[in-house]
Parts: structure tokens; C-alpha cells; sequence
């Protein structure tokens, strides 16, 4: 795939600026913020030159392996509207500089991580990029419809990373906040994926709308939702937590639940403004922020023994 | 290259080369940060 597209002639060097841009700044916000929230909430100490270091390994492997998906998926971002103007497709920058970028981000965050914070954090950094980059981008998004269920594993690396950064295991709270975004991102996903149908569907991305049809999709995005649901409040139920991210996990779910119901019920108008998934689609990323930003609230209570 | 260009080309890679020394910069101070850190034994 990357090696289909006409070479843009570039005498100038690329702005800096592109480079930045290649790293998907928007798309990082969310990493480092579930990232933040993966320290935070992990029993435990950590000094917080080590802490900033952890969050930082993990934005430069986010930056990384968004580097590498955008090397690789330059003509499929020529042909749509969203993403024409990117570095790549808008011809600002050499295919080769931005490839050489992405290894190195992503193998300078890996190596930064394994020195400063510990290798099992750097070992499940690798193999978020290995996801990211390559599982997600290389070989399932343009095979199989299900391809945004593997890319949500891999966008749920960072709360997990974080978390190990500071305990040094494995155990079940940050398996959870794992699964919370990898259940989560199929309706957040899939809701965008129905009021941008027809951009995916010229490149040829099997996203699930246009392969298996939008009744499909809207099965699947109140399936997945119906799912999420007790994973989000399981952090409370097993103890991890108390009452204060319990209550707000509950009241969240909920209006998920209530919101991603007419998405399910509907079917397209003729001519239709998509509202329902527009609005599922904003709800679930504030859903994100809120629920994560509870669980460290919760944890700064217990510190402080506000609560029991 | 026209004047211009060459201009533009000299302004760009100042830009870049500024930005790659400052990052530079940063983790040089960043690992001796680290290195303190892990010395002190609170890594």
C-alpha cells in the first residue's frame, strides 16, 4: 500500500510543524490523559520525574506508531475528505522521512521506557505500537470489518502502561481499565463510522457500515455499549474502588446505554443529519474523560481519607 | 532555486534544526533527572 502513491517532488525540507502533525497531537491528548490517569490511580509511589517519564515514553510510542499508520496509509488519506490534508497526502513531505520518524519515535519511546521506568512497562509499550502500527493498521483494517475492535486493544495499552509504571505487575485494576477502552471503542468508533460512511467506502476500508450494512452497525455498537457497561462499573464491584467512581461509572453507563438506543432503533432517512450518532459519538468521548478523571478523583479521596 | 525559495528553504531548516536542538536539549536535562532520580535509589 505504501508503495502505490506517486512521489510528490519535494525540494523543501518538511516543516517541523508536519512532523508534530504526523503524531496525531488530538489523537495523543486522549493517550496522555488515560495515561496521567493510569499513574495516578495505581497503589503506590512513584517519583514524579519517573512518572512524567512514563507518560512521556508513552505519548512518543502514541506518536510513533500514529507516525507509522499515516507512512502507511497515505493514499487511502488522499482519496477522503477528513484526511487530504496531511502532511503525506498533501505532498508537504517525503514518504521515507516520515517512515524513518516513526521507527524512531517509537523505538526511542520503548528503549526511554525500559531505561527509566522498567521493561515489563516497556515490553507492553512495544507491544502497543506492534498493535497500533501493525496488527491494526497493516493487516486488519484492510481485511476485516471487526479491524476497530483490535485497534481499540491497542489504544487501551496506555492507562494499563501507566499503571504498570508504578506497581511493576500485572494485576486485575489495570486489566480492567484496559478492557474499559477496548469495549468501549467499537461504539465510539462505529458511531463515526456511520455519518462518515461514504468516505470510507470510496478508499476501500471495510469499515463494518459498509461491508455488513448499517443494521449490522447498529446491532453491534448496542451490543458492544451493553458491554461496557458492568466492565466500567467492575472496577467498584471488585473493591478496586469506591463509591464515588462507582456512582459516576453507573450514571455514565447509563446514559450511554440511553443515548446509543435510538442509534439502535433507527434507520437512515433519506435525508437525515445523523443526530443520534453524532451525539453518541461526542457523548463517548466525554464519557472517556469523565470516567477516568473519577477514578483518580476516587484515589486522591482515599489518600486524603475522605472516604473509607 | 529563486531567491525566494532559497529563502524559505534557509528559514525552514533553521526551524527544524532550532526544534532538534531544543529536544536535544530536553533529554539532556531529562536523563540527568533520571539519572539522579535512580542514583537516589527512589527509581
Amino acid at each position: 500500500m505504501a508503495s502505490t502513491a506517486p512521489q510528490t517532488a519535494v525540494n523543501m525540507p518538511a516543516e517541523w510543524r508536519d512532523f508534530l502533525a504526523l503524531t496525531k497531537p488530538r489523537v495523543m491528548t486522549l493517550v496522555i490523559f488515560t495515561a496521567i490517569c493510569g499513574v495516578l490511580a495505581a497503589p503506590g509511589t512513584i517519583h514524579p520525574i519517573i512518572a512524567f517519564t512514563a507518560i512521556l515514553a508513552i505519548a512518543m510510542g502514541a506518536g510513533g506508531s500514529a507516525v507509522l499508520n499515516m507512512w502507511w496509509e497515505a493514499d487511502i488519506d488522499a482519496g477522503m475528505k477528513r484526511t487530504m490534508n496531511r502532511p503525506l497526502p498533501g505532498g508537504r513531505m517525503r514518504r521515507e522521512d516520515a517512515r524513518d520518524f516513526g521507527i524512531f519515535l517509537s523505538g526511542v519511546s520503548v528503549v526511554l521506557m525500559g531505561l527509566a521506568v522498567g521493561w515489563l512497562a516497556a515490553a507492553l509499550l512495544f507491544g502497543c505500537i506492534t498493535a497500533s502500527a501493525e496488527i491494526y493498521t497493516m493487516w486488519l483494517k484492510p481485511r476485516t470489518p471487526q479491524n476497530i475492535v483490535i485497534g481499540g486493544g491497542a489504544g487501551a495499552f496506555p492507562p494499563l502502561i501507566g499503571w504498570v509504571a508504578v506497581t511493576g505487575d500485572i494485576t486485575a485494576m489495570p486489566l480492567l481499565l484496559f478492557a474499559i477502552i477496548f469495549f468501549w471503542t467499537p461504539p465510539h468508533f462505529w458511531a463515526l463510522a456511520l455519518f462518515v460512511q461514504t468516505d470510507y467506502a470510496k478508499v476501500g476500508i471495510p469499515m463494518l457500515p459498509v461491508v455488513a450494512g448499517e443494521r449490522a452497525t447498529r446491532n453491534q455498537i448496542m451490543g458492544y455499549t451493553l458491554l461496557l457497561a458492568p466492565i466500567a462499573i467492575a472496577p467498584w464491584y471488585i473493591g478496586g474502588t469506591s463509591w464515588i467512581y462507582g456512582s459516576v461509572a453507573v450514571v455514565l453507563s447509563a446514559l450511554f446505554v440511553i443515548l446509543a438506543m435510538p442509534v439502535f432503533t433507527r434507520t437512515r432517512a433519506e435525508v437525515d443529519a445523523m443526530t443520534p450518532e453524532k451525539t453518541l459519538f461526542k457523548f463517548s468521548i466525554l464519557y472517556l474523560f469523565v470516567l477516568f478523571a473519577a477514578l483518580v478523583v476516587d484515589r486522591v479521596a482515599a489518600y486524603q481519607g475522605w472516604i473509607a | 532555486m529563486t531567491p525566494e525559495e532559497e529563502k524559505e528553504f534557509l528559514r525552514r531548516r533553521k526551524a527544524r534544526n532550532l526544534v532538534v536542538a531544543g529536544t536535544l536539549l530536553f533529554f539532556v536535562v531529562l536523563f540527568y533527572a533520571i539519572t539522579m532520580v535512580r542514583i537516589g535509589g527512589q527509581g
